[in-house]
């Protein structure tokens, strides 16, 4: 655990940083961006059979301004790109991304003129799943080692360097 | 009377080639006519094609281009001159796919577009059913549909400028991409 108990009245001591992860990655709310087979996989990981919510991401947001997960599930057409790229740059800091797939990944099988090859030239990808498609307990696997990435962030650290370069760049 | 006779008979000078292969009935017919072609087949009873299953564009670059086969001589045989079978057909085919609600009876109306004049004249004053196939044909193949009331590209965007089913473009692309505009 990121705090530590001690015996009596009851308080708490713990680093701030420990605190906001703890926090982060008890509830990384998913946006699903299901654009293909992989997006069936996806609707099965977070229904009843296996439950994508006992990992904290019980909320399913349908606005990317709330979510904080932008899970890319099938192939991306280079018509596309421009919808994804908006999406992402709508989701409020700290937003993390998962793509599902071989589509998603690489352009997998359609190696063609209309398919973006791989989402990671366009936004960051935090997790890549191999598969097509991948099954849902791939999905599960890479949200958990997603979780393990964020408690492993210095998320005040990163502000403070904002800052100082913010300030460095108004001199 | 089969259908084939029925057609003829609807169509009469209009037809330039007719083939059947296996059971399905394929007509060619000239290009400048193909409003009048269908709009007859659609209103005589006796065919009765009211309903467009679909429209598309076919490109036969190599199709007809002259294959160089070494063929192996057995001595003695003289060397065969290929006949001459005059300029070879236009690239490009426009198909429309037409079936009878009637009878439950389907045909296949071909007409043939040269390269350097792609314009096509529209079906949708018959059809409304042709307004997407033809726009996805002119994506596609870069036909010029003819008063066509919305003729824009269907599956790639506007700014696109190829037309990617024809057969010299690369399988990949010409490295295309589409840019993010903010209004």
């Amino acid at each position: 655990m990121a705090f530590q108990a001690y015996q009596g009245e009851g308080w708490l001591l713990t680093k701030a940083e420990q605190l906001i992860n703890w926090g982060r990655s008890r509830s990384p709310w998913p946006f699903p961006y299901g654009t293909a087979c992989c997006g069936i996989e996806l609707m099965a990981a977070l229904a009843s059979s296996y439950d994508m919510a006992r990992f904290g991401a019980e909320r399913v947001g349908f606005s990317p301004r709330q979510c904080d997960v932008l899970i890319e599930a099938g192939t991306i057409t280079k018509k596309m790109v421009p919808i994804l790229k908006t999406i992402y740059d709508q989701m409020a800091e700290p937003k993390w991304v998962i793509a599902v797939g071989a589509c998603a990944c690489t352009g997998g099988v359609f190696r063609t003129y209309s398919t973006q090859q791989g989402i990671g030239s366009i936004i960051p990808v935090d997790v890549y799943i191999p598969g097509c498609p991948p099954r849902p307990e791939g999905i599960l696997y890479a949200l958990l080692k997603l979780l393990d990435k964020i408690q492993e962030d210095h998320p005040l650290y990163k502000k403070r360097q904002e800052v100082a370069e913010a300030l460095e760049a108004t001199k | 009377m089969s259908l084939k006779e029925r057609v003829l008979n609807c169509l009469k000078d209009d037809v330039i080639a007719v083939t059947e292969h296996r059971g399905d009935l394929s007509v060619e017919v000239p290009r400048e006519k193909i409003v009048s072609v269908l709009t007859r087949l659609k209103d005589d009873p006796d065919t009765s094609f009211d309903f467009l299953s679909d429209l598309f564009g076919v490109d036969n670059l190599d199709l007809y281009k002259k294959k160089k086969k070494p063929k192996k001589k057995a001595e003695g045989e003289e060397e065969k001159v290929e006949e001459d079978k005059g300029p070879p057909p236009p690239r490009f085919e426009v198909i429309y796919l037409l079936l009878s609600l009637k009878t439950n009876e389907r045909l296949q109306v071909k007409i043939r577009v040269p390269e350097d004049d792609m314009t096509v004249d529209t079906v949708t004053c018959i059809w409304k059913a042709a307004d997407w196939p033809e726009r996805e044909a002119f994506d596609m193949f870069g036909f010029k549909f003819k008063g066509h009331y919305n003729l824009r590209r269907l599956l790639m965007w506007d700014e696109f400028e190829d037309h990617p089913l024809r057969k010299d473009y690369p399988l990949e692309g010409k490295g295309e991409v589409r840019h993010l505009k903010y209004e």
